[in-house]
């Protein structure tokens, strides 16, 4: 079991939410005071080195036009924190590829932090959520097409040493690829994609990708994780899917009473109330299947665009397993709950700040987790224990 | 009225035919929808079919009409309607577009010019005029419903569709067609920055039309485009959105049944 410690680098001081239509997309810049900006940066930057320094692992991830998260590129700040830390692993979750219209350009980034990092640097390749299509005025339909060309085009860039080689692809075009450096991990940094959908878990599942998910709950997250593993049986990866390839993010916060950890969980729940977006930034056209946006119209609940009216409070929040918090017997519990819910996963992203949650309260939630819980975690789920075997035992008796 | 699939360079096309009673039999026209989809019981198509021979595609990706993976604009239609009027054996047709079917019925002509008699262009997209920095088209994908339907229709109470009163299969063809007409019109936004620079060969007669409330094309921006055709002239419907064919069909289709009968 590896945990994480993903922020967002919010910038928290908005005016009431009430004063504009979304948080993201539109909301005008001059709401965001840069020097205030830059003390944040040093901030958040100071808290992935104190998880580091706990034997959590650093991750982060990017987005755009949006005061939820002021990394509009990540692999910038990656290459501060490449710098800045020494051993954790690094998880960039990740490149938006279908959303970049040079993959080359992604595939030397990533090669040139691995390099930095001395091989520290694990890869994630995202679809990216809706409300990136108009920042980076890309086409929502086909995006899925575009991201598997583009990963698979980065890759290749990342194994190929033998000097140029051409791609003439449906949305791609590059006559001399030969990427300078080359990554140190050899083939190439291991490979992580996030996705909400059981067929697009099936593909990851089919490349032997990390699947990640992000607060997907029980069922959803099951049905996902079971999507992953039917990829990969059927493309004869074997029966046995490490739990090392499934990873979970969640809010998590640890408190050493259950006082102080329901404060902290309270504030880390600005990540879903702060994400005020209207449907036309939520849902643009092409982003989900037509058969989805027919069930929206009758009443479906959008995973994608929102994170569920009852997960607004700490304990619907909990109930629906999308946050685990509490004294360190509770978390353990909570998650222990969920792990067993579906089927297993040996990676925890563990959302630990959000919008008010300030630096002592972040470094007490980190601490908490990584003395009094991560321990017990990696005891119970080493990297080499199966998921799914509670299924797979029942199909081989079946 | 009938409707058939007919198979043109890969693309299984939805197409509707009208002929009234007394039709000029020799005389079609080709009836391009716009980003909504081709509805069947609205009144206009019928109206100019008592007049001569309608033939109306569904674009591909929009109504039952297949959307192949190598098709992605509108430049791509246009090709695949000129095939159409080859397979139809139409050496000449008249052409009316609607919105993105305007700019259709546009890219076709200046692709082949003479192959057509007399163009009829209702709010037609497909140029940019304007400014660098300001949108032509403003973006109804970035906006609420709401504000969408007040920019197309003159009154949004009574021609917004109730999406919950549609069956699956219907509501399946609004997401479609939404998704379909994204694709098309995404990068660039609403045009073909080569497209004005080809009108200058259209010398069919052209009426640009639009209607005096339309919020998505500006009187400008038809004034405009239609500078760009040799012999085009312009016409407001009173009392319309950017869709005269749903809100004023009868004003709309003797409008253009005079101009296709001169």
């Amino acid at each position: 079991m590896r945990a994480w410690h993903f922020s967002e680098t919010a910038y928290p001081y908005l005016p009431p939410a009430e004063s504009y239509p979304s948080i993201r997309v539109s909301l005008p810049n001059r709401n965001y005071d840069p020097h205030k900006g830059a003390a944040l940066y040093d901030r958040y930057i100071d808290e992935w080195l104190i998880a580091e320094a706990e034997g959590v692992e650093i991750m982060l991830n990017e987005h755009h036009q949006t005061a939820t998260c002021v990394d509009p590129a990540a692999p910038l700040m990656l290459a501060a924190l490449a710098r800045l830390s020494t051993k954790a692993r690094l998880l960039i979750l990740g490149n938006p590829i279908a959303n970049r219209r040079q993959p080359v350009r992604v595939a030397e980034e990533m090669a040139m932090i691995d390099v930095l990092s001395h091989g520290r640097l694990e890869v994630g390749f995202v679809r990216g959520v809706p409300y990136e299509i108009l920042p980076a005025n890309s086409n929502p339909v086909r995006m899925n097409e575009r991201h598997w060309e583009a990963l698979d085009l980065i890759v290749k860039a990342w194994t190929n040493h033998d000097g140029p080689f051409s791609h003439e692809g449906r949305f791609f075009n590059h006559r001399c690829i030969n990427i300078w450096p080359r990554p140190i991990q050899q083939p190439h940094p291991p490979i992580w994609v996030s996705t909400t959908s059981t067929g697009g878990a099936a593909q990851v599942g089919a490349h032997g990708y990390v699947q990640a998910t992000f607060l997907t709950g029980f069922d959803t997250t099951k049905r996902i994780y079971e999507g992953y593993r039917k990829g990969w049986r059927e493309a004869g990866r074997g029966n046995d899917v490490p739990i090392d390839r499934l990873a979970y993010a969640a809010l998590v916060y640890v408190g050493d009473s259950e006082a102080r950890a329901k404060a902290g969980a309270e504030k880390l729940l600005w990540y879903v109330q702060a994400n005020k977006v209207p449907m036309h930034f939520a849902n643009p056209p092409g982003y989900v299947p037509v058969a989805m946006n027919v069930q929206l119209v009758r009443g479906a609940h959008n995973v994608v665009s929102s994170y569920g009216t009852k997960q607004g409070t700490v304990e619907g929040a909990i109930e629906a397993g999308t946050m685990f918090a509490g004294t360190p017997d509770q978390v353990f519990a909570q998650f222990k709950k969920h792990w067993d819910h579906v089927g297993g996963y040996g990676h925890l992203l563990i959302m630990g700040q959000a919008g008010f949650l300030d630096h002592d309260d972040t470094v007490h939630g980190i601490r908490m987790f990584a003395r009094e819980v991560y321990p017990r975690l990696k005891e119970l789920y080493p990297d080499t224990m199966i998921s799914g075997l509670a299924q797979t035992t029942q199909a081989a008796a079946g | 009225m009938n409707g058939t699939i007919v198979k043109i360079a890969g693309v299984d096309l939805e197409l509707l035919e009208m002929n009234g009673a007394g039709a000029n039999e020799g005389r079609a026209v080709l009836f391009l929808h716009s980003g909504q989809g081709y509805d069947p019981w609205q009144a206009f198509a019928g109206q100019l079919a008592l007049q001569q021979r309608v033939i109306a595609p569904s674009h591909p990706g929009f109504g039952k009409s297949s959307l192949p993976d190598w098709l992605d604009s509108v430049d791509d239609i246009a090709h695949l309607y000129l095939e159409l009027l080859d397979r139809l054996e139409l050496d000449q047709a008249d052409l009316v577009g609607c919105s993105v079917g305007g700019w259709i019925a546009t890219e076709m002509a200046s692709k082949a010019p003479n192959r057509f008699r007399r163009l009829v262009l209702i709010a037609p997209v497909g140029v940019k005029v304007g400014a660098a920095d300001k949108l032509d088209i403003p973006d109804i994908f970035a906006m609420p419903q709401e504000e969408v339907a007040k920019l197309v229709y003159r009154d949004p109470a009574r021609m917004t569709p109730d999406f919950a009163k549609l069956d699956d299969d219907e509501l399946a063809i609004v997401f479609r067609n939404r998704e379909a007409l994204a694709l098309l019109v995404w990068e660039p936004w609403m045009h073909n920055p080569k497209l004005k620079h080809r009108l200058h060969r259209v010398d069919a007669p052209t009426l640009f039309v639009r209607g005096g409330n339309d919020g998505v094309v500006s009187a400008d921006y038809l004034a405009a485009y239609a500078r760009l055709l040799p012999n085009a002239r312009s016409l407001t419907i009173p009392e319309a959105g950017h869709l005269p064919h749903l809100e004023q069909p009868q004003a709309l289709a003797s409008a253009v049944r005079a101009f296709l009968e001169n």
